[in-house]
């Protein structure tokens, strides 16, 4: 019997104030248990991944940024694009002097700027890299974990072939992007998707899923992100919803609690309780969308306070699953 | 402290002529954009309100099911008249370059692989097209209002700088160089530039293939003769926002990336003497009342609890969300006072979270009227410009 190989490239996406930065963040840390190494790879220049792992901001440069449970680490990687134009035109071309001239010509910017897909190939082309990694004929990363552009331009971040058909037909770049179009399409690679349980990001994800789905590029889990429990019983939810409980019904039992008889406090504890219940259900009808989007789904509980690396452990512990 | 933001007279005054709503990304710009419309036409003006990116249900609601970039009127019932329309970025950039050229060359630009990667995904391009319809709105003179949603970006402050930065673009090295041979027409430009355009085309031609070079050079030519009607019209627009009948509205959640980002806006808008209306403080979560501490009420659920009886549970349940509600209150107090201490002069309006999403109408009224109410004008007694009462 074979099983299939591992997803060893996670790629997390979502729209934007998902989270997906600290979703991918925890996914690192969650893959990296037990004496396992990942790499996080921070791919829109933002130094998110330094400001939640309170580290300085990243150089161009694996550096380790957490120690997981049971002695793996996680070591992360803020892409700089000049960076790694300079590194692409050494190792492939050997042309690093005429590199550093273009970009003081500010040709860099320019052929960025006029060729977003050019971006990309060089982004995709660095996870694909570390990927595939090897020293001494072993894999010196178990899994890369990718903090990935959001929702809206994810297939075309990750479709670089497409992107530059349009640019090279030929050449090098060409054969460049297909390589890496191979890792991206194989079942190694999967795009996991943060929404939160809102109309807008739940849309969004639906029609991420679709775009990747019709370009060939592996889905994975859908993680659904702050999620939150309800604080009245059960029972009452529905009809709390419905706006039917009253002041009146509250009284007796907050009386019999001690709590001295103030009709506006009854009346202000029954209008929240409504409105909570109300919030609740809306958050509620979107897990049945979720469902129907037909993928794994994790949910990950709302951390009130700061996100700091025990906020994080705790969210990586509900992501094992997808190891 | 701050004062009260009264959104009703700014939205009456006849001298208001455009309402930009910023901020960052995801803290509701579009929906506080939609429901100032429906107030502006609920109090007689006849508005047009420019969405750049709006939800589907919200969309739909507004009757922008399909994106043709020209205002549909929407049935309000009301006394005024209002329009929405959602921008399309690629379409209003077609437009300028037909607009700025002959025939011919306008279709060989829109042919470009260059054009069509500019024109659809140029960090920028949104914010500049933004500009370029607000300024072809204004021009039309056909509403009395009109209220412009800015695009989602990162920053609040893109949408200021983006106009710039294209034209930075246009106006750079990179760009002078592949043109100058054009412009010069003749060898002494050519020779000027010739090492590093020679260097350039080396390594284009070595990575992506020769073909390249052909394309950007076509393409750049064929801008080349437009570049100055680009110019001029964002700076004209720029120039637009800067006079009094403009009023921007800086929006924000109570968290402090969103607020952050209205800081940088605010202290910019002061900067460029851009005139500011105030801050709306969205999707707050003020208490239904705020007699019982979240200390109290923590304390309360349990004693509750321990009583028993009948609705023992319930009670002790809306005793929690009462604590937790109070506890979030204050968090979002602390916020929006951190705020107003670096920025006293800003007025400033809280607008309480809907229970689900804002998709139709109905949600939008609700939302108009927690907009322009006067600031007094609640049943717990806090003013609309706070989320808890001022500590004695």
């Amino acid at each position: 019997m074979t099983t299939d190989p591992p997803v060893r490239c996670h790629v997390v996406t979502g729209k934007g104030g998902t989270g997906k930065t600290t979703v991918a963040a925890a996914l690192a840390l969650a893959l990296a248990a037990g004496g396992r190494h990942t790499l996080l790879v921070e791919t829109e220049g933002r130094q998110g991944i330094a400001q939640l792992f309170d580290t300085p901001p990243l150089p161009y440069e694996e550096r380790r940024v957490a120690v997981a449970r049971g002695g793996g680490e996680v070591k992360a990687l803020a892409i700089d694009l000049d960076e790694a134009l300079l590194e692409y035109l050494e190792l492939f071309y050997s042309m690093k002097r005429a590199g550093r001239a273009l970009r003081r010509m500010g040709a860099i910017d320019f052929a960025t700027t006029i060729a977003p897909g050019l971006r990309d190939v060089l982004l995709t082309g660095k996870i694909k890299e570390a990927v595939t990694r090897k020293v001494d004929g072993r894999r010196v990363y178990d899994a890369v974990v990718v903090d990935a552009p959001p929702t809206g331009r994810i297939t075309r971040f990750l479709n670089v072939t497409d992107e530059v058909a349009g640019l090279a037909r030929s050449g090098p770049i060409k054969a460049q992007s297909d390589g890496v179009m191979a890792v991206l399409r194989s079942p190694q690679t999967a795009v996991h998707l943060v929404t939160l349980l809102e109309e807008m990001p739940v849309q969004e994800t639906a029609d991420a899923i679709a775009e990747l789905t019709a370009t060939g590029l592996p889905v994975g889990s859908v993680l659904v992100n702050m999620a939150t429990e309800p604080l009245l019983p059960a029972a009452s939810l529905a009809r709390a919803a419905e706006g039917r409980l009253t002041a009146a019904e509250l009284a007796p039992a907050l009386a019999a609690g001690g709590l001295p008889d103030d009709p506006a406090v009854a009346a202000g504890l029954a209008e929240e309780a409504v409105e909570h219940a109300r919030r609740w259900q809306s958050q509620d009808a979107l897990r049945g969308r979720v469902a129907e989007l037909g993928r794994p789904v994790t949910e990950l509980p709302l951390v009130t306070g700061p996100v700091d690396l025990g906020a994080l452990q705790e969210l990586a512990s509900r992501l094992e699953v997808l190891r | 402290m701050s004062a009260g933001l009264e959104l009703d007279a700014v939205v009456r005054d006849p001298a208001t002529r455009i309402i930009v709503c910023c901020g960052a990304g995801g803290v509701g710009k579009t929906t506080t954009s939609a429901a100032l419309g429906l107030a502006a036409a609920a109090a007689g003006r006849s508005v047009v309100v420019l969405t750049i990116d709006p939800a589907r249900r919200l969309a739909q609601s507004l009757g922008l099911a399909e994106l043709d970039n020209e205002p549909r009127r929407v049935e309000t019932g009301g006394p005024g008249e209002l329009h929405a329309m959602m921008l399309d970025m690629k379409r209003t950039f077609d437009d300028v370059v037909v607009a700025h050229s002959t025939p011919e060359r306008a279709e060989q630009v829109l042919a470009n692989p260059f054009y069509q990667a500019l024109s659809s995904s140029f960090g920028g391009t949104q914010e500049y097209m933004a500009m370029e319809k607000l300024g072809q709105l204004r021009a039309r003179d056909t509403w009395d209002l009109i209220i412009v949603d800015t695009p989602p970006s990162r920053s609040a402050l893109d949408f200021l700088d983006a106009p710039d930065r294209l034209s930075r673009f246009l106006d750079g090295t990179m760009i002078r160089v592949l043109t100058a041979p054009a412009r010069a027409g003749g060898r002494a430009g050519l020779r000027m530039v010739s090492a590093g355009f020679g260097l350039f085309s080396r390594v284009i031609s070595k990575i992506l293939g020769g073909q390249l070079l052909g394309d950007i050079a076509t393409f750049i030519a064929a801008l080349d003769s437009m570049f100055g009607g680009f110019r001029e019209r964002a700076t004209a627009t720029y120039e637009l926002l800067k006079q009094p009948g403009t009023a921007f509205l800086v929006v924000a959640t109570p968290e402090p990336d969103a607020l952050r980002e209205a800081s940088y806006f605010v202290d910019r808008l002061s900067a460029e003497g851009m005139p500011l209306a105030g801050l709306v403080l969205n999707r707050t979560h003020p208490p239904a009342t705020t007699a019982l501490s979240a200390t109290r009420a923590e304390a309360a659920a349990e004693a509750v609890a321990e009583a028993g009886g009948k609705g023992a549970k319930l009670a002790a349940g809306a005793l929690r969300v009462h604590a937790d509600r109070m506890a979030q209150a204050a968090r979002e107090q602390r916020l929006a006072d951190r705020f107003a201490r670096a920025h006293p002069d800003v007025a400033v309006r809280a607008v309480p979270a809907a229970a689900g999403d804002v998709h139709d109408l109905d949600d939008l009224a609700v939302m108009a009227a927690a907009l322009t109410a006067a600031d007094g004008d609640t049943g717990t007694g806090t003013p609309r410009s706070r989320i808890l009462p001022a500590r004695p």
